[in-house]
């Protein structure tokens, strides 16, 4: 994991006292509100419904246990005792004073975290996959890639005002876990014919009220280009973005305005310009951060004997074994796992988790996963390297604590977003939706029998709860004041992105949970051996489930 | 009379900026409109003060950056504080077409964003009259190093740490 030196840690002390004295002045009435909202915003402050809401950065999804044990400690001290886990690996803290985020930030300053750019109108926290260093279907570890953008985009002095915000993700695996092409960047590693890493280039993807999926604009950018090409691709937002209307100020719109193949073209026109730049990594910088990820100190597991010392555990222990099927996840170590630990147990709001949780996630890694803790576009967290013959162990002590919840992946993993019961933007609550399914699909057998389900909640178009790439996409929206749902069928969030379709009228709350049983029962009616529920849906297409859950044919 | 902020000083600002639509020029140091300033040998050239110009930042620079760079001040207006575009064109400036004169931001700016407009080239900064100057260019230094390259710094940190 990357460990800050005296520059980096100088930066985020800096950037607490500027906020600090940036707080002060707003409080004494110096700065306007207008004038405070972006400086807030690009520290994480919202001003919710309720509250304050701060969004604390985890770049990459990557956390040491002392900085989970901060969190806890920030969590009880600042606010009610819990934390939420964003679809974007942050934090959110639900209610914060105003006045005291310059004290968390200096909390969390002191253990190398900080809150810059987790909002506002600039480039946000670079995303990638949870299982990054130790999957099996990995090209390159993308994290060291990740920490270089960090860099680079933390108070980037050209792109603090951008049109709008701006997120990019790495994906440096086979199969995509970040979804990176619904990013306004998403980036691909790759390897050429001579073996070189490089980037193929995404832009325009994104959620939103008009979703995209992003298009290549390069198919290998060599890797010391890196940086010169993304300032190049920013230039071109910062300066032909639409600034006028906040709903067409993406770069998606952009992009599609200009289309792919134009953008590129005066991408490359600017790069020309910044190519071999002094931007331009050297080899010397690449290795010292790739030396911040390297593999942890394994032991020697006889991966036979581990496997069979499992199997026999789960062969008399039905719990532990759908937890093994459904939480745990091979790795490239022989004799390891990686688990995910569920933030979702029926009853809490999707994310979330308590000081006292948060403790033992810390203690968990620890104890079995060399200290340190990854947290997932899904709203879960990750112990990436655990050893086999540990898995019983941690599971009791997970499930102890309420982290073992058998559901990754299926119906009840649902990603949510806070929605009307926090969020000031929102046109429905989404968290009663969530644990009105989570209940009703109690069943495990038969939960299990679903199989595989990403089931996506949001409260508004904005789609923080990446409603459009659910299988299952369910959006709060407006009718004459009144909280209605709109269903969506067929969303996808892996290589082969897809947007879901409108299944039909939108619906009351009450209605919500009786339609998504009747789209589970025209699944297993109509699927064929060892079909998901998307790919049903994608063979049989969306009239069968229209006309159960309405009625008529249409 | 109006102050400004220039290289890190509070001083006398002595110039008058020429609205798009005035009908004659005032005495003295004057920033004109980009139209005005592109009319070149006319009324300009008999002009008593010395002539800058000025621009919104969405301007196209580089169709206009030859006649730019022959102006010993381009001033850069934001018409928002949040809009952005300001930002990329004194980089350019500076970096594409080596203008070494005075770049000036202003219209709607506000003194959190003189760290980073000073890192894209900017060295001199008009403000509103309730604005206190002196108080003001402190934010210059809120932060004594950083990542990237700009106008200030052409070595990335990555070279030098």
């Amino acid at each position: 994991m990357y460990k800050y030196d005296q520059y980096d840690q100088k930066l985020v002390d800096e950037r607490v006292e500027q906020y600090r004295d940036q707080t002060r002045r707003y409080l004494a009435g110096q700065i306007s509100e207008d004038e405070f909202l972006p400086l807030r915003l690009q520290n994480g402050l919202y001003v919710q419904r309720l509250a304050p809401m701060l969004r604390i950065a985890v770049p990459y999804g990557l956390l040491s246990s002392t900085q989970v044990r901060k969190l806890a400690y920030i969590s009880r001290k600042y606010d009610k005792g819990y934390v939420h886990f964003t679809t974007r690996q942050n934090i959110q803290l639900n209610w914060p004073k105003l006045e005291e985020v310059p004290d968390i930030l200096a909390e969390l300053a002191s253990v190398e975290m900080h809150a810059i750019q987790t909002s506002g109108n600039c480039i946000r926290n670079t995303t990638t996959d949870q299982f990054a260093g130790v999957a099996n279907d990995e090209i390159e570890d993308p994290r060291p890639w990740c920490e270089i953008i960090r860099q680079w985009s933390t108070l980037h002095p050209e792109f603090a005002f951008l049109p709008r915000k701006f997120k990019i993700a790495v994906c440096g695996s086979e199969e995509d876990r970040a979804a990176f092409l619904l990013h306004d960047i998403g980036l691909q590693l790759v390897k050429n014919d001579q073996g070189e890493t490089g980037f193929q280039v995404y832009v325009g993807g994104g959620l939103g009220r008009t979703p995209v999926i992003a298009s290549s604009i390069r198919e290998f950018l060599p890797k010391q280009h890196l940086l010169t090409y993304l300032d190049a691709i920013l230039r071109v937002y910062n300066r032909y973005g639409n600034r006028d209307n906040k709903y067409k100020a993406r770069i998606k719109i952009l992009v599609r305005a200009w289309t792919p193949e134009v953008f590129a073209q005066r991408v490359e026109a600017e790069w020309a310009h910044l190519k071999d730049g002094p931007a331009t990594l050297n080899g010397s910088e690449i290795e010292r951060v790739t030396g911040f990820f390297t593999l942890p100190d394994y032991r020697s597991i006889d991966d036979a004997s581990a496997d069979a010392q499992v199997t026999a555990l789960a062969a008399d222990n039905k719990a532990f074994s759908r937890w093994l099927d459904r939480n745990v996840r091979a790795q490239k170590q022989p004799g390891y796992v990686s688990v995910t630990l569920s933030l979702k147990p029926a009853g809490v709001a999707p994310g979330d988790v308590t000081d006292q949780q948060l403790e033992i996630i810390a203690d968990l890694a620890d104890r079995f996963s060399f200290r340190e803790i990854r947290s997932t576009h899904n709203q879960n967290v990750v112990l990436a390297d655990v050893a086999k013959d540990d898995l019983f162990e941690l599971w009791q002590q997970a499930k102890a604590a309420g982290l073992a919840t058998p559901n990754i992946g299926t119906i009840n993993d649902m990603i949510c977003c806070p929605g009307g019961d926090y969020c000031s933007l929102a046109n429905a609550k989404s968290i009663p939706v969530a644990e009105a399914i989570q209940r009703k699909f109690d069943d495990l057998d038969y939960v299990y029998d679903l199989g595989n389900l990403e089931l996506n909640i949001s409260g508004c178009m904005n789609a923080c709860g990446h409603h459009h790439i659910g299988h299952i996409g369910i959006l709060g929206v407006d009718k004459k004041g009144e909280e209605w749902y709109q269903i969506q069928l067929g969303g996808s969030a892996n290589k082969a992105a897809a947007l879901g379709k409108v299944l039909g009228p939108s619906l009351s709350r009450d209605a919500v949970t009786d339609s998504v049983e009747k789209l589970l029962d025209v699944y297993v009616e109509n699927r064929i051996e060892g079909e998901a529920f998307l790919g049903t849906y994608q063979r049989i297409g969306i009239e069968k489930f229209k006309q159960r859950v309405y009625g008529t044919a249409s | 009379m109006a102050q400004l902020l220039k290289d890190g000083q509070v001083t006398d600002n002595t110039w008058t900026l020429v609205a798009e639509d005035a009908a004659e020029l005032p005495a003295g140091d004057i920033l004109v409109p980009l139209n005005l300033w592109q009319q070149q040998g006319s009324e300009l050239d008999q002009h008593g003060g010395t002539v800058g110009v000025w621009l919104v930042g969405n301007e196209e620079i580089e169709t206009v950056a030859e006649l730019l760079i022959k102006a010993p001040v381009v001033a850069i207006k934001f018409p928002k504080f949040v809009d952005g575009r300001g930002f990329s064109m004194a980089r350019l400036l500076r970096e594409r077409y080596g203008y070494q004169g005075e770049i000036r931001a202003i219209g709607e700016i506000i003194r959190d964003q003189l760290y980073l407009l000073q890192r894209c080239g900017f060295n001199a900064f008009e403000f509103g009259a309730e604005v206190d100057l002196a108080e003001a260019r402190k934010s210059l230094a809120d932060f004594s190093d950083a990542y990237q390259v700009a106008v200030d710094q052409p070595v990335p940190l990555f070279k030098r740490r």
